[in-house]
């Protein structure tokens, strides 16, 4: 099983991001699970969703020492990197978070997220940009999974963010 | 949606959509935190359908409006959290007592009073032993994942109009607030003949039907609560769930429902690799309690723990199950806080206490 925990404030789409990679095991017909924060810290604090992937039934969907983990803010690389999981991955946006983990036991990848989403005229999308390097580093699915998955995730009125959202997986599975 | 598309759909909208499959189009309600979702969606989806969404003035509005709809044969439903479902429980039991078929969610948080707004199940006690004043049951469904939460609806409004009772899905913050891939079955609504008690229109073609719950002869208000509880036998006999899980050749058994029974299967399943015969029994139906496997189980196994996120309410069920045969413990998170799959692995050792 692979879990995944993204975090950062809400409105940074971290919810959506997971949402992507949990559609992305579906259509590769695994088990999947999405648990989002629910609490009052989605209202201005840090909000966080849970992502299990597994080829057996998931147990418990919360996700408490992620294999991988994408922090998109402070408090969340504060609150979450020491619960990496020994082997796991970090995914860091280091535009905003500009501290550097000495833990040797897992890598980590920082990854000018925000930055990047300006000078590329993919604003608000660091999200994706993080998740494509999630699934470079994880290969937590086939890029042709991520791309439908990210055709079901993207609203029917919205279907104009549709290459833009992929464009940021690309750019961030290059980086 | 296709309808046998597989979909990643949050439980509470999971349940509606279900709902609506299942042939209900009257939903009346009231936003609570962590099941506002079931009423946002039926919000958008009702008036599409000719349905009717409403969002009452309160909780008790809400069950009132249920009791109003179901008097006239529809299938109807409110659901809510922990709260406001006790603000429900006067209607509630109007419905048990008048005969009533409907479908009532509870979407459990932490509590007591305002509580918060976590996962919990504190309210055990309250859907199986009290949801309402009076000698009553509800039906009581537990799902442990989004496809059952869905199926589970399909019966519950099924068994609900075969006997004509409240029925009860008892979930909570987590099955509520998470995704996982669901598949709406193709199942046909089931049609219940309601002409012989529903107060719907008739053209004056027959006597009037009369919804009530109030016998103010002793005698008649006791042969009312007996035929009533000859259905409720029907309803243990036929239709009382579980499931079994490492069940047959285990030495001790944990026994969890819900969002705590994921928990303890990944825990049961360390354990296993570990040497441990622990296997574990889930309630689906929490009224009527599943006592026959656990009593079964209880002539080979040698302890038995119930595990809930709640200070100890279910285990009572299970001791009276068990019935002395082996020591029966608890452990138990509460408030809003989820057991670790590591908590639960930690009892069951110690639970074996180095027996493998």
């Amino acid at each position: 099983m692979l879990s995944v925990l993204l975090a950062g404030f809400g409105g940074q789409g971290v919810l959506f991001a997971g949402k992507i990679m949990a559609y992305a095991g579906l259509i590769e017909e695994k088990y999947v699970s999405w648990l989002p924060s629910y609490g009052p810290e989605m209202r201005g604090g840090t909000a966080n969703c849970s992502v299990c992937l597994s080829d057996e039934p998931i147990g418990s969907p919360l996700v408490l020492n992620p294999d991988v983990l994408v922090a998109m803010n402070l408090p969340s690389y504060d609150k979450f990197i020491n619960q990496v999981a020994p082997g796991g991955i970090a995914v860091i946006d280091s535009s905003l978070i500009s501290k550097r983990s000495d833990r040797t036991d897992i890598r980590c990848f920082y990854v000018p997220a925000a930055e990047k989403a300006d000078t590329e005229g993919l604003s608000g999308l660091s999200n994706n940009i993080l998740l494509g390097k999630a699934l470079q580093e994880a290969r937590f699915a086939s890029f042709e999974a991520v791309e439908q998955a990210v055709a079901k995730c993207v609203p029917p009125k919205k279907q104009h963010l549709l290459e833009p959202n992929i464009r940021a997986i690309k750019l961030g599975m290059s980086l | 949606m296709a309808l046998t598309e597989k979909v990643l759909m949050k439980g509470n909208e999971a349940l509606a959509e279900a709902a609506i499959r299942a042939g209900c189009r009257h939903f009346f309600g009231y936003p609570i935190t962590p099941q506002t979702e079931v009423a946002a969606y039926m919000a958008k989806q009702m008036p599409k359908i000719g349905g009717t969404y409403l969002q009452a003035e309160s909780e008790v509005a809400a069950i009132n409006m249920v009791y109003g709809a179901a008097s006239a044969g529809v299938r109807a439903m409110t659901s809510s959290s922990s709260p406001g479902i006790s603000l429900k429980s006067e209607g509630i039991s109007y419905m048990a007592g008048a005969d009533l078929p409907c479908l009532i969610i509870n979407v459990q948080r932490g509590s007591p009073g305002l509580g918060g707004i976590q996962p919990s199940q504190a309210d055990y006690w309250q859907a199986t032993r009290a949801p309402g004043h009076g000698d009553l049951h509800v039906l009581v469904f537990a799902p442990s994942s989004i496809q059952e939460m869905v199926d589970m609806v399909f019966d519950a409004f099924d068994l609900a109009d075969c006997y004509r009772v409240p029925a009860m899905i008892l979930a909570d913050g987590m099955l509520g607030q998470m995704m996982e891939p669901v598949v709406f079955p193709e199942r046909t609504v089931k049609q219940y003949d309601k002409g012989s008690w529903a107060t719907n229109g008739h053209q004056n073609q027959r006597a009037h039907n009369i919804v009530n719950s109030l016998y103010l002869q002793p005698d008649e208000l006791e042969s009312r609560i007996l035929e009533r509880f000859e259905r409720y036998e029907q309803i243990k006999q036929k239709h009382t769930r579980s499931e079994e899980y490492l069940v047959d050749d285990a030495d001790y058994i944990v026994v969890a429902y819900g969002a705590t029974s994921r928990i303890v299967r990944s825990a049961v399943n360390t354990a296993r690799d570990k040497g441990i015969k622990v296997g574990m029994i889930r309630p689906m139906t929490l009224w009527p309690f599943p006592a026959e496997p656990i009593e079964k189980a209880a002539g080979h196994a040698k302890a038995f723990l119930s595990v809930e996120m709640s200070m100890g309410q279910m285990v009572d069920d299970v001791r009276l199950a068990v019935n002395g045969k082996a020591p029966v413990g608890f452990f138990g998170r509460t408030g809003g806080v989820i057991p670790t799959p590591a908590e639960v692995l930690s009892e069951i050792e110690k639970m074996a206490g180095g027996d493998k």
